[in-house]
């Protein structure tokens, strides 16, 4: 019996406290992304943002969870409920078992898998089908034009993201996500590969339904899109998900370009802060971006958006492959 | 070439960024109200409030020009000579929902007894607690004295 103790059920517990911290950690982080986006987007209106609940307006999250928890979920009559029900909970998961394979200091990861990026990627195109079950079940009119809009939007900006991981990937030689941030580089790949990393800014945009991209929302055409027929706890669901599939992108996008853990821009002497505040704070520096570009944006058309994504950063992105490949090639430093 | 530059160095959003950065930094214009206050003109038309003179007395002399000259018809007086002779008001009443403010009443009056104050803040929760009569009105003088004489004696010069 001791033999089952230490092999099966330790383990197993490990495992779940890790994976208790890592959900309260996202979880928390969501909730203070809220904050800090009012306050970001505040700024630069010159609003002061939230300042009543707590001191500088800090506990607003609590109030606004407490807020939607206590609300009433509203079931439209003519909606499909088991699927209406199963959306939002199909965000929320898919945007919480990301998190497994992100290494958030060296082996500070949940699941340490050779397929880590893949996986990432997989589980990312998933989303889509969360707001495809949403705008479909709610049965109404803007919901659908939302789902619709999303699923084209989410579908076309994978590929370009597709081939931006491609090229990160043929100059780390490793799918796995603690080996892409170990990676040597090169200044000159760091150069080359630095206008990928404004494509997958915008991609990440994109991706995650964030303005100047929000069009699957679209307060103003279709008065909040998939989401318009959700309210309380499945709204909130939704609201989650959106936000920590942000953080979840932000950090991604920390992995593959900015080093993850590492001192940015490799100064040694910072070697003394803990990996994990590192890799905090790069991802606390593209979530602002993310509100910054909200802050300054206009809502793109969604031809524009199309034609953004199919005839700009496609060809791109495919070029942009082909180049790095071939500079890797021809100064032989392409990882075997 | 222009045009390509154009297309891959994306300047305008740099522009445009810049400028929401440079927005971000700079003083907000907001107040954290009811914390604090943005400052108030002498010449504020807030709530209003009957005064007294200094020994308690009533300024109010029941002539009744307000009556006459306010335009939404919100003031209401009934007046009868006191025991000791002199002419009060029995009833003074302002609907405060009919009120326009437009500061009328405060010009029309001939001993300065009514005014409009600088309270802006006396939102109710129902319409009867809006029709204030002469109790209440004044309470309100009472209750906002220093600020009204201080506000009228920066305004006399004007008058």
């Amino acid at each position: 019996m001791p033999e089952l103790w230490s092999l099966y059920i330790w383990p197993l517990l490990v495992i779940l406290m890790h994976i208790g911290i890592i959900v309260g950690a996202v979880l928390f982080g969501v909730a203070y992304l809220t904050y800090f986006e009012r306050k970001v987007l505040g700024a630069m209106q010159r609003r002061q943002g939230p300042m009543t609940v707590g001191p500088f307006g800090l506990l607003q999250p609590i109030a606004d969870g407490v807020k939607l928890l206590s609300k009433e979920t509203i079931i439209p009559s003519q909606a499909n409920r088991p699927v209406f029900l199963l959306a939002p909970i199909l965000m929320f998961i898919l945007a919480l078992i990301a998190w497994a394979v992100i290494p958030v200091d060296y082996r500070m990861v949940l699941a340490d898998i050779n397929v880590g990026i893949l996986y990432l990627f997989a589980v990312s195109s998933m989303g889509v089908y969360g707001v495809i079950m949403a705008g479909w079940a709610s049965n109404s009119r803007y919901a659908f034009l939302g789902g619709l809009r999303s699923a084209s939007q989410m579908v076309s900006y994978e590929v370009s993201m597709g081939l931006i991981i491609v090229c990160v990937l043929v100059c780390v030689g490793s799918l796995n996500l603690t080996d892409i941030v170990m990676a040597p580089r090169p200044v000159w790949v760091q150069v080359m590969l630095f206008p990928m990393f404004i494509v997958f800014l915008v991609s990440i945009l994109a991706e995650t339904n964030r303005a100047p991209f929000d069009l699957p929302e679209g307060e103003s055409e279709l008065s909040g899109g998939f989401m318009v027929e959700y309210s309380a706890m499945t709204f909130a669901l939704f609201f989650l998900g959106e936000y920590a599939n942000m953080i979840l992108m932000s950090a991604i996008a920390v992995v593959l370009f900015l080093g993850g853990w590492l001192p940015p821009f490799g100064m040694e002497f910072l070697g003394f802060v803990p990996g994990f505040v590192w890799f905090v704070v790069k991802t606390c520096a593209i979530l602002f971006f993310f509100l910054w570009a909200r802050a300054t944006f206009p809502r793109y058309r969604y031809d524009q958006l199309m034609r953004l994504g199919w005839k700009v950063f496609l060809p791109l992105t495919l070029l942009w492959v082909l180049v790095m490949s071939g500079s890797l090639i021809m100064t032989g430093a392409l990882p075997q | 070439m222009d045009s390509l530059a154009r297309s891959f160095l994306l300047p305008e959003i740099v522009k445009g960024m810049t400028l929401t950065l440079k927005y971000f930094f700079r003083p907000k214009v907001t107040i954290n109200y009811p914390n604090e206050k943005g400052p108030i003109s002498p010449r504020f038309r807030g709530e209003h409030a009957l005064r007294r003179y200094p020994n308690g007395e009533e300024r109010c002399i029941a002539c009744k020009l307000c009556e006459a000259i306010c335009p939404a018809l919100a003031i209401t007086i009934e007046a009868e000579p006191r025991e000791d002779g002199s002419r009060r008001t029995t009833r003074y009443d302002i609907d405060m929902t009919k009120c326009i403010y437009c500061g009328l009443c405060q010009e029309a009056c001939p001993v300065d007894a009514i005014v409009e104050g600088p309270n802006f803040e006396f939102a109710a929760e129902t319409r009867e607690e809006l029709y204030y009569n002469k109790d209440k009105l004044l309470a309100n003088g009472d209750r906002w004295e220093a600020q009204i004489a201080s506000n009228l004696e920066a305004e006399a010069p004007y008058r």
